[in-house]
């Protein structure tokens, strides 16, 4: 080995022994600086994954959709329109939507009840999402009653329960026939709630767009684009002021590990002191230092982010999700996709290590020039 | 401003970096005017002691700038997604008047970093601290750049609004800002080929004559800094195009994607480390004559030299072979 790398080879083995000595005291900065980089990887990753559930449930749905704004309040939108948009140039199709929130008093929350055209759903059937199922405690064959606008109820038997792969979408969705929507919702024949419309060419969008404003003045077109770039700005938003609320656990942990810097014992000082006087440089007592602080930041990095990890896509980050994924009642059970990729783990290196190391630069120095004569005379 | 866990990052690392700097060079600034190395008072040793500090409160701000110059790069490319027309990072840098002098100031103080670690392994050759003026007026220079980019930075992440989902109308506010990347093409490829492959050419020339001569360090500094520039141009021009495979693909960015294989990272890495050993020659060019360092030096400059010719090589093979083999002729 070239002696230079021998060098820093035996500098880091030194390192290690010393750090092995005072064990109590670089354990308790290890917890403290893993739990720290725990927390913060948690929170990049599962906003990271979240970002990547939308954009994988957004890529099934409709270029474009048309909804009818009455002065800021959504109407219904006329069934003749979705003919006149079609004709457009540029269109290749339009399909009607049928769908309403219907609140459930018995439980508390929301449910999406969406219209489905399928031979194989009876009028008086539905098919509900897992999380419906779960909520309402009901089974395949089991009967529903919801109340319809005018305070009838309304009965259905449980037909299907939707599989589980879609929970993320379904879970709060329940479908049943066209009539059945109408007569629950109060819903006019010859509308629709908005209309979903498909383009040839994705660059055409926006004049599709400003075509159909220009012709319906009440019409809302909203594109596909519009809501990932609003779920990402969401979720980002939501990520980042984690982070700003985190800052100050990171603020104190600066303090613990500056604190730990400077507070040398006698028994350190008295060290240095000898390794000073057989030879040893101030710069290789700051190397050394170095290596003390590369080896319990690189430990509780890895360490923290692989605890991170398995929190996240395997506990499917149990610590937070309530506070980032939304505020609805009936949440969807599921399993986030792993995706972790060098971006995140530059960033939380800059929120985690990078004032670690900034806070014991000095307290480093101040050690490495300890005079030998005085430290082994104290 | 935007609320985003990469931003959050690169403030906090502009403002330590600018923090470590603007204390480095205040103790800087007190050794170069108290400095005195035939002096043995205590003033001088405490002064001594200061340089060491120096150099590790410089090293780490320096390591961070770096990391940061491609961190804020990832961040812009991330943030695409939220501005209309926007397909990488140079859209969003586009979004805003800061976004580029951003990038470009973090590019120059990245280089300037460079150099001065090239200064200071240097000055640590000798033992009389032979380039400590040099290396700490250098210092006076930097700390100002970076307090300037921390600024503009966060004048640009300031300024960054997202372009979402209002509840009135959607669709239509991306209208008057079409093609925001448009003005990216740079020169015309039957002028930036020429000079770019001419100026390898004479940078090679000149590294063979200063290996055999040991003359001319300042040209060759100033040819390795003329590439570096027109390497960066052509690569916008027309290297790029052949990357991606696309005629009208001016982007300096998309390099760093996966669907590239990463080249950019070779390609950008190749390019910086070219340039901080090539202008390296010619920093330290006037002190070869020092007593402490005429027997280190001119073996040090040789290795910068070769390392520069070295990766301006690796840079110009990777982007001709690339441009050869290119199923896209121009």
């Amino acid at each position: 080995m070239r002696p230079p790398l021998q060098r820093l080879r035996n500098i880091l083995d030194f390192a290690l022994a010393s750090l092995s000595r005072r064990k109590g005291r670089n354990l308790s900065l290890l917890g403290v600086y893993t739990l720290v980089v725990f927390i913060l990887a948690s929170l990049i990753f599962f906003v990271q994954a979240l970002k990547g559930e939308a954009r994988a449930l957004l890529a099934q749905a409709p270029d474009m959709v048309v909804q009818r704004m009455v002065a800021g309040r959504h109407d219904p939108i006329d069934l003749g329109r979705a003919q006149a948009i079609e004709e457009m140039r540029g269109v290749s199709g339009v399909r009607p939507r049928l769908w309403g929130y219907y609140y459930d008093p018995i439980y508390g929350g929301n449910l999406t009840v969406m219209a489905v055209e399928d031979a194989e759903l009876p009028n008086d059937a539905l098919w509900v999402g897992q999380g419906v199922a779960r909520n309402l405690r009901v089974k395949q064959g089991d009967m529903i009653t919801l109340r319809a606008y005018d305070g009838l109820p309304m009965l259905f038997t449980v037909q299907k329960v939707l599989s589980d792969a879609s929970e993320l979408i379904s879970a709060d969705l329940v479908l049943m026939s066209q009539s059945n929507v109408r007569a629950l919702f109060a819903m006019r024949e010859g509308t629709a709630t908005d209309l979903a419309v498909d383009v040839g060419n994705a660059r055409e969008l926006p004049t599709i767009a400003a075509k159909i404003v220009e012709r319906f003045p009440d019409a809302r077109p909203i594109l596909k684009s519009e809501i990932l770039r609003t779920y990402e700005a969401v979720f980002d938003w939501r990520g980042g002021l984690m982070v700003v609320v985190l800052a100050s656990a990171i603020l104190s942990f600066v303090i613990f590990a500056w604190d730990k810097a400077t507070g040398l014992s006698a028994e350190e000082r008295r060290e240095i002191g000898i390794l000073k006087s057989i030879g040893w440089e101030s710069g290789d007592i700051l190397l050394l230092k170095t290596w003390e602080g590369a080896v319990v930041s690189l430990t509780a990095f890895l360490a923290g982010t692989l605890l991170a990890y398995v929190h996240v896509f395997f506990f499917s980050a149990s610590l937070f999700d309530h506070a980032l994924r939304g505020w609805s009642i009936l949440f969807p059970r599921y399993r986030l996709a792993p995706s972790v990729d060098a971006y995140q783990l530059v960033i939380l290196f800059v929120l985690t290590v990078l004032p670690y190391t900034v806070a014991t630069l000095v307290p480093s120095w101040r050690a490495a020039m300890v005079d030998p004569d005085t430290a082994m005379r104290s | 401003m935007i609320q985003h866990p990469g931003i959050l990052a690169l403030l906090l690392a502009s403002a330590l970096v600018g923090l470590l700097l603007a204390g480095a060079a205040a103790l800087g600034l007190r050794i170069l005017q108290g400095w005195d190395l035939r002096s043995g008072s205590e003033k001088q040793l405490a002064l001594e002691r200061r340089t060491y500090l120096v150099s590790s409160l410089v090293a780490t701000a320096l390591g961070v700038q770096m990391l940061s110059l491609f961190l804020f790069i990832f961040t812009a490319d991330d943030l695409q997604g939220q501005f209309v027309g926007a397909m990488c990072a140079a859209g969003s840098l586009a979004v805003h008047a800061f976004g580029y002098p951003t990038l470009l100031l973090k590019l120059a103080t990245s280089l300037l970093a460079g150099l001065w670690l090239v200064l200071h392994r240097t000055d640590l050759q000798g033992y009389d601290y032979p380039l400590i003026r040099a290396k700490y007026g250098l210092l006076l220079l930097l700390a100002p750049l970076a307090l300037v980019e921390a600024w503009l930075q966060f004048r640009y992440f300031s300024g960054l609004k997202a372009d979402v989902m209002t509840s009135c109308c959607g669709a239509l506010f991306g209208q008057g800002r079409q093609g925001i990347a448009a003005g990216l093409a740079g020169l015309p490829p039957r002028v930036a080929q020429p000079l770019f492959w001419s100026l390898l050419g004479a940078l090679t020339l000149m590294g063979c004559a200063w290996l055999r001569w040991r003359r001319g360090a300042w040209l060759f500094s100033l040819l390795s800094l003329g590439y570096f520039i027109a390497a960066l141009v052509s690569l916008v021009s027309f290297f790029g195009l052949y990357i991606y495979a696309l005629p009208t693909h001016h982007c300096p960015f998309c390099l760093l994607h996966r669907e590239h294989g990463f080249v950019g990272y070779v390609l950008y890495g190749a390019l910086l480390g070219g340039v901080v050993a090539g202008m390296g020659v010619g920093a330290v060019a006037p002190f070869q004559n020092r007593a402490s360092l005429n027997q280190a030096l001119p073996r040090m400059q040789a290795r910068w030299v070769i390392a520069s010719l070295g990766l301006a090589w690796l840079f110009a093979l990777i982007v001709g072979l690339w441009a050869w083999l290119s199923p896209l002729k121009l």
